[in-house]
């Protein structure tokens, strides 16, 4: 067992835990941020997805003793209903979604995007969320929402 | 306003309108549904037909869904018939409710019952408030009886809910990573729990290396015996997990029969002992002169359902009472299964729903809460999490049966079919529990139940001869039917059942037969179907694509139609897929027309539809199970790969308005079956050549381009 300090969503947390345990497991079970989802717990479905220090991880794969002083980003992090996200309300207002369990992880694959590259393209959008698999077919919808949220988002930083 | 005598006959069977309706909260309106949220939509739905029925504002509704101890039992949330037929109950519930509070009103105020109405919860008469309403008279009008089916419903025409687009009542929560999902629920004291899956049904422990498992461990754990049925327990769900991961390792089974993985391919079906009916009327012992003969033969691997994440269950057993948290499509009949596993009374267990990852049919979903109410019983008074493992759902979830379909018709001189058969070879497409038995934990206790006999749904439906009897106008239809009982594999129901294979198969030979009779596959399809619906849909689909005939084949870039009324009972759909070959396939757009008869919420049918085709494009183009000697190897997204986001085509999805004051058709699974016939035709159109095995991989692409 170790102590662990790193930032969630702004705030600053310290985790005892064993140094290999998954960043997911102590978002969700230590922290109690349960909207970052399991999906494999192999890198390879991107529900897990967080930023780490802006970038985009699979936190299912990040063992804690890695995580010492980054600075997380999770869909909690991203907005609440009174002060959404760009991205979630152009998910709101697309209707993007089905089920719902992979749109934490393609919300934070889309943010990430959006951080570094404001004006996307619709091919750029989809190579970003490749590594997120949704299996309700919602992609159309998901797509269109990211490019809506861009241009919110663009709109905003020009006023 | 009409008015319907008989009651719909989910009503019939849960009369109480008091299941269905309650104002025990002034100013809202609870609204129980035995029908489930599984990622389809059908709370928002659901809602929209409550307030419709009931002259109340959508906002003011609480929704009780899936819970033995709150909602009406119906049966399972499959099939595409929550709306088709759930929502045709809880409407006429609706009406019945409104009814009695309108009636009370006239006989108990001297109020003329024609000019009584409802806005949004008051009671109006003449349109002007008269101070009553469903809440100040709820203690007075006694909903503790029965539903008549007298009250009349509101016509279409008065409609203003129902009808229109509504935003989806769950996803704000989901975008916002609210704990919504099963997955998500914490209980006070829980305990994480993993089985060690028997590899094989039947399959019995030699030895269990303990002292492995405790090494692997990096924290408390418990190891659980009973019977063949092993699970790890343990507060820290990390720890746990670490150890399932490394425990098949360090257990030791007898009885492991092997399978022949060559059953991975669904030729092997032919040689197997079978269950074989006919539907429809015998075949011609004679050629008839003058016509000839054309036949094709269609095949599908086993498929998966593959949800995004892996099936999750919650127990607690405390004092005698068992409550189980679950993502299973039916609450009702996991109860059942559960009384039959663990010799409990009905009334001493719950089930209540939660929601999981999309569902598409029978998952592990149901196994997955039987663990744990297993695990429950075992340990009372503590509460258990199971969450399967990615491959222990990809190895152990029931997976969609391999099939065979040939698709023969005899033409006329015009080439044209004067008879069809649609011969199939096909496991079982469902072993939901609630049958008796089909639950893992069931299997693997002392004393397991029987394995139930293999069945096939009456037709129709049907389950594998599902779709087999093609809509058009050919004299003289008939399905041949083959009940595989044994399977390498446990399979069951996922969306669209036998209709998949099916319609690929059927819509396939109508292009073979076009291309023989040297005609356009839509100009050909429309010379021999006069279902005026049907036409419609096909008319649309190919006026939104720009449909031409006479594109040359063989080019390298491709499109096809096709068409299925899903069931030959719910919604008509056609589909247009565009594509573009070179080693793989490249699906670039698709457009659908459906129509769904009365349409609840239209945004909420077309995400259906859309998610349908993305789904069934996925399954074309990517999705098989693979075997090896013990059963299913692909139990990662790497061996099991499905549609990513640079894979997906543009979609149109349009519905067509039948015109009239029409029933709800349901949605879900119409898609399916005609979007993989139209990239099987449209991949047909581009090669010049036909494959006629699913998926349509690189592989078999290029297999195929060697023997051209």
């Amino acid at each position: 067992m170790q102590s662990t300090s790193l930032t969630v969503n702004g705030n600053a947390v310290s985790v005892t835990a064993h140094g290999d345990t998954p960043l997911l497991d102590v978002l969700r079970n230590h922290l109690g941020l349960v909207g970052t989802k399991f999906g494999c717990g192999q890198e390879q479905c991107g529900c897990c997805m967080v930023l780490v220090d802006g970038r985009p991880e699979k936190s299912c794969g990040k063992p804690l003793s890695t995580m010492a002083g980054k600075a997380i980003v999770t869909i909690e992090g991203l907005g609440t209903p009174d002060r959404p996200h760009a991205l979630q309300q152009a998910f709101l207002d697309e209707q993007a979604g089905q089920c719902g369990y992979c749109l934490a992880g393609i919300l934070i694959s889309a943010k990430a995007l959006l951080d570094r590259n404001p004006s996307p393209s619709r091919a750029e959008i989809a190579a970003a969320l490749d590594d997120n698999i949704c299996r309700c077919g919602s992609h159309v919808r998901i797509l269109r929402a990211v490019e809506r949220a861009a241009r919110l988002m663009r709109k905003g930083a020009a006023q | 306003m009409s008015a319907s005598l008989t009651l719909p006959a989910l009503l019939a069977s849960n009369p109480r309108l008091d299941q269905w309706v309650g104002f025990s909260t002034r100013g809202r309106v609870t609204v129980s549904t035995g029908r489930v949220e599984i990622g389809q939509g059908v709370l928002t739905a659901m809602l929209q037909i409550a307030a419709e029925e009931l002259d109340v504002a959508p906002e003011r509704i609480l929704l009780q869904t899936g819970d033995t101890d709150l909602t009406p039992n119906e049966g399972y949330t499959a099939g595409s018939q929550s709306i088709q037929f759930g929502g045709v109950a809880l409407r006429m519930a609706c009406a019945d409710v409104r009814a009695l509070f309108l009636d009370h009103a006239a006989a108990n105020f001297g109020y003329t019952r024609a000019d009584l109405a409802v806005r949004d919860g008051a009671i109006t008469l003449r349109g002007e408030p008269t101070g009553h309403d469903y809440w100040s008279l709820a203690a007075a009008v006694d909903l503790r009886r029965d539903a008549t089916g007298q009250a009349l419903t509101k016509s279409v025409r008065d409609y203003s809910v129902v009808g229109q687009s509504a935003p989806r009542v769950d996803l704000a929560a989901k975008v916002f990573g609210e704990p919504v999902f099963a997955h998500d629920v914490v209980l006070d004291g829980m305990v994480h729990a993993r089985v060690v899956r028997q590899p094989r049904r039947g399959a019995a422990i030699a030895s269990i290396d303990e002292a492995a498992l405790r090494r692997a461990a990096k924290g408390p754990i418990e190891i659980m015996r009973h019977g063949n049925f092993i699970a790890i327990l343990g507060a820290d769900e990390t720890v746990v997990e670490a150890v399932a991961a490394v425990a098949p390792n360090h257990v030791v089974w007898d009885g492991v029969d092997p399978i022949n993985p060559f059953q991975e391919e669904a030729r092997w079906l032919l040689q197997q002992p079978s269950i074989d009916r006919t539907i429809g009327p015998p075949p011609p012992s004679e050629p008839t002169p003058g016509t000839t003969r054309h036949e094709a033969t269609y095949t599908r691997m086993h498929v998966a359902h593959a949800s995004v994440a892996p099936s999750c269950g919650l127990a607690l057993y405390r004092d005698g009472r068992l409550t189980v948290w679950t993502h299973s499509q039916g609450v009702y009949p996991l109860r059942d299964a559960l009384v039959r596993t663990l010799k409990l009374d009905p009334a001493a267990i719950s089930v209540k729903h939660v929601q999981g990852p999309g569902c598409y049919g029978h998952n592990g979903a149901d196994d997955a809460a039987a663990d744990a109410a297993v695990i429950a019983f075992l340990t009372p008074g503590k509460p258990v999490k199971v969450r399967w493992r990615r491959d222990e759902e990809f190895g152990f979830e029931p997976v969609s049966p391999a099939m065979v379909t040939t698709a023969r018709a005899t033409l006329d001189a015009s080439g044209r079919p004067v008879d069809w058969t649609t011969e199939i070879w096909s496991g079982r497409h469902s072993s939901r529990p609630g049958g008796g038995g089909n639950l893992l934990a069931a299997e693997a206790l002392p004393d397991p139940p029987p394995h139930p006999p293999a069945v096939e749904g009456g037709y129709p439906p049907g389950a594998g001869t599902r779709n087999g009897e093609p809509l058009y106008d050919f004299p003289a239809k008939r399905i041949v039917h083959h009940l595989i009982a044994e399977t390498p594999v446990r399979t069951s129901s996922l969306r669209g059942l036998g209709a998949t294979l099916n319609v690929f198969a059927i819509e396939g030979l109508i292009d073979e037969l076009a291309e023989r009779a040297g005609e356009d596959p839509l100009a050909y399809r429309l010379s021999i179907l006069s279902d005026v619906r049907a036409r419609a849909v096909v008319e649309h689909v190919a006026r939104i694509s720009g449909w031409q005939a006479g594109l040359p084949s063989g080019t390298g870039r491709g499109r096809g139609i096709a068409f299925a009324r899903y069931k030959n009972m719910a919604a008509y759909a056609a589909v247009v897929a565009e594509i573009e070959v070179e080693e793989s396939v490249r699906l670039n757009r698709v457009w659908c027309a459906a129509d769904a008869g009365l349409v609840v919420n239209p945004d909420g049918a077309i995400n259906q539809l859309e998610g349908g085709i993305i789904h069934a494009a996925s399954w074309a183009l990517k999705e098989g199970v693979r075997l090896d000697g013990t059963g299913i190897s692909s139990r990662d997204w790497e061996n099991y790969p499905v549609l990513r986001f640079s894979e997906v085509p543009e979609v149109t999805v349009e519905l067509v308005d039948p015109g009239a004051d029409r029933p709800c058709l349901g949605v879900g699974e119409a898609s399916g079956g005609p979007t993989v016939a139209a990239i099987g035709n449209a991949v047909a159109h581009a090669l010049g050549a036909r494959l006629r095995d699913l998926p349509l991989t690189r592989e078999r692409i290029m297999a195929a381009l060697l023997r051209a």
